[in-house]
């Protein structure tokens, strides 16, 4: 450790998306009487103690049960509220699974899941704290709505949006300090509809959480170094799906390819393909993301880079895939 | 001052009537949960007869007494109550199970009118009870929530986490039951994995522990009085019961923890409930 570098366990996480996801909520809170929190003793790391702080009659730490934590959520929401619960992103979606199944999405209720440390952004905790499996187990649930924003700006955006937006929502955050790839919060956020974050025709990345700024500086330096078009949209709700968003990136740029922060089966590249499958239409695809194993342990930036959802990786795969051939179908009247 | 005559008498009627619905139901429905559906009858009789504040007319008036019944596989034996209380009516059970029916084996709360949260899975129902007194505290609303685990139930460790926060956030506005019939599907409890000593584990967490006759009216009567009264330490009620109480081949026999009756059974479990009633057995 450096001279000068010491810090706690409370603050290591300095204006992360989840800083920023407290403060919004505190925000919403003070207009809004049917807010409540609950946390199992992780409010400090995911950041809703400061909620705690500002409405301790509205917020509840179950302690480390949570279990019992998403079931107090479904009964405070059939009670009228509406709770805002954070936790892990492993143990909202594994520990508690049944319970939010069950509890929450089977009863359609009004439970914000706003769940940290999402994928292998907490990546020297090792497999126990990585989560690269929940939003293929929360996209299984019926009723639930998924997002996995981009940076803090989207959080901030997503978590208000998601207020008034009707039954479950989960919503996966990461840890770090991954930098902004919006400058500012008025670009048009609305759950379900993708947005685009770099214009392109020869083919398109769609990308989620950490990967999408990642895809934004590996599209310019494509652009640069190859003269390739990269079009980058950021799906940031994964359910429901923006079809529109994926269709017109089949028809107009005939290549796709994911990347996420998330077991390459079930999660983003898995959503994509579905509705790409169902289209009828032929296209080079490639899904990259954790390759079916448990991560390695070290630092995010590592992490990702090994994993090819970095910048370096990001360009590497977008090559790849223009190398891949697929059928031509030059009749799109007939199937879309 | 010991409960009146007529009311006894009208509470073991309502309990002769429940008893006889759940059979029929059970007939109708090919199959149920009827064991742990029989030996819960007096306390939800006792219930909502005397005790929960609710207006049938208006299932969703906020102010309402909620139910969680934890042990949902018992369903067969809370609808007929529900329909006889006039949430909808008792005709509808003869679907019971069957296409599209609102009324599977475990009750649904967005279907079945009366029924305040979806419960089947063993261990979510004490959870939710704590979080619908933690959200009546948030509202400042004074009403209670009742919750009917099984004993068998009480091995999920999901209890005990709810334990400990009803414990921890003084939420005495819970008032949880357990009907201790003393079997799960397996076998005995104790034979499968023992809850005893019971009273102690809930006492270690925290709570008051009343143990009663869970087949008398007046001694779930006093015991409810008395939880209704709790101001810090919240109250389960342990209600000593007989898995399929009332129907003489079915009583203390865990095969009948899930069962079906053809004619001639469903006779014979009618004149078993009235003979009871009547105290000839």
């Amino acid at each position: 450790m450096a001279e000068g570098l010491t810090w706690t366990v409370y603050d290591a996480n300095t204006m992360t998306q989840a800083d920023i996801y407290g403060e919004v909520l505190c925000a919403i809170g003070e207009n809004d009487p049917r807010i409540v929190g609950l946390s199992a003793d992780l409010a400090k790391s995911t950041k809703i103690a400061r909620f705690a702080e500002k409405f301790p009659g509205r917020f509840f730490n179950a302690g480390i049960a949570e279990q019992n934590m998403f079931g107090m959520a479904a009964g405070l929401a059939k009670s009228g509220l509406i709770p805002f619960v954070s936790t892990m992103a492993v143990f909202t979606t594994m520990r508690a699974a049944e319970q939010v199944r069950t509890d929450i999405c089977y009863q359609n209720l009004d439970v914000k899941i706003i769940a940290t440390h999402a994928g292998i952004s907490f990546g020297q905790a090792g497999t126990t704290h990585h989560c690269t499996e929940d939003l293929a187990i929360m996209r299984a649930m019926a009723n639930m709505t998924v997002i996995s924003p981009a940076d803090g700006i989207e959080t901030a955006n997503a978590v208000r949006a998601c207020v008034d937006y009707p039954g479950p929502v989960y919503m996966r955050i990461g840890r770090g300090f991954e930098p902004s790839c919006y400058g500012e919060e008025k670009y048009g956020f609305r759950i379900g509809k993708a947005v685009e974050m770099h214009p392109g025709s020869d083919i398109t990345a769609i990308c989620c959480g950490i990967t999408v700024l990642q895809a934004m500086e590996a599209a310019r330096h494509l652009k640069e170094t190859d003269g390739l078009s990269v079009r980058v949209i950021n799906m940031h709700t994964l359910k429901p799906i923006d079809r529109e968003a994926v269709l017109s990136a089949v028809h107009e740029t005939r290549r796709i390819i994911t990347f996420e922060d998330h077991n390459i089966y079930g999660g983003l590249g898995s959503a994509v393909a579905e509705v790409v499958a169902s289209s009828g239409k032929a296209c080079a695809f490639e899904i990259v993301g954790i390759p079916d194993c448990y991560s390695l342990v070290g630092y995010p930036e590592d992490l990702y880079h090994h994993y090819k959802i970095d910048m370096d990786g990001i360009v590497e795969k977008i090559r790849e895939t223009m190398g891949k051939d697929f059928e031509e179908d030059d009749d799109w009247e007939d199937e879309v | 001052m010991p409960m009146p005559e007529f009311e006894l008498q009208t509470l073991k009627e309502k309990a002769r009537q429940l008893r006889t619905d759940i059979v029929d139901v059970t007939f109708w429905a090919g199959g149920a949960h009827i064991g742990g559906a029989l030996s819960m009858v007096e306390i939800l009789v006792i219930l909502y007869y005397k005790f929960l504040n609710i207006d049938p007319a208006q299932p969703e008036w906020p102010q309402r007494d909620r139910v969680v019944l934890s042990k949902g596989h018992a369903g067969v034996g809370y609808a007929p109550l529900l329909a006889r209380k006039g949430y909808f009516d008792f005709e509808m059970l003869r679907d019971f199970n069957k296409f599209k029916s609102p009324f599977g084996m475990h009750l649904d709360s967005l279907k079945v009118k009366g029924v305040d949260v979806s419960t089947g899975s063993l261990g979510h129902g004490l959870p939710l009870a704590a979080g619908l007194a933690l959200g009546a505290r948030v509202q400042k609303q004074t009403w209670r929530t009742y919750c009917i685990l099984g004993d068998g139930e009480c091995n999920e460790g999901s209890i005990w986490e709810a334990a400990m926060a009803i414990s921890h956030y003084k939420l005495t506005r819970v008032i949880t039951f357990v009907d201790r019939n003393k079997y799960c599907v397996d076998g005995a409890t104790e034979a499968v994995m023992g809850v005893e000593p019971l009273a102690d584990k809930w006492r270690a967490f925290g709570f008051d522990v009343l143990e009663v006759d869970g087949h008398s009216f007046a001694e779930l009567e006093v015991a409810i009085q008395r939880a209704q009264q709790a101001e810090t330490r919240p109250v389960v009620i342990i209600a000593h019961t007989l898995k399929g109480k009332g129907v003489y081949f079915m009583e203390d026999d865990v095969k009948w923890h899930y069962g079906g009756l053809d004619s001639d059974a469903l006779a014979r479990a009618k004149q078993s409930i009235d003979n009871m009633t009547a105290g000839k057995t």
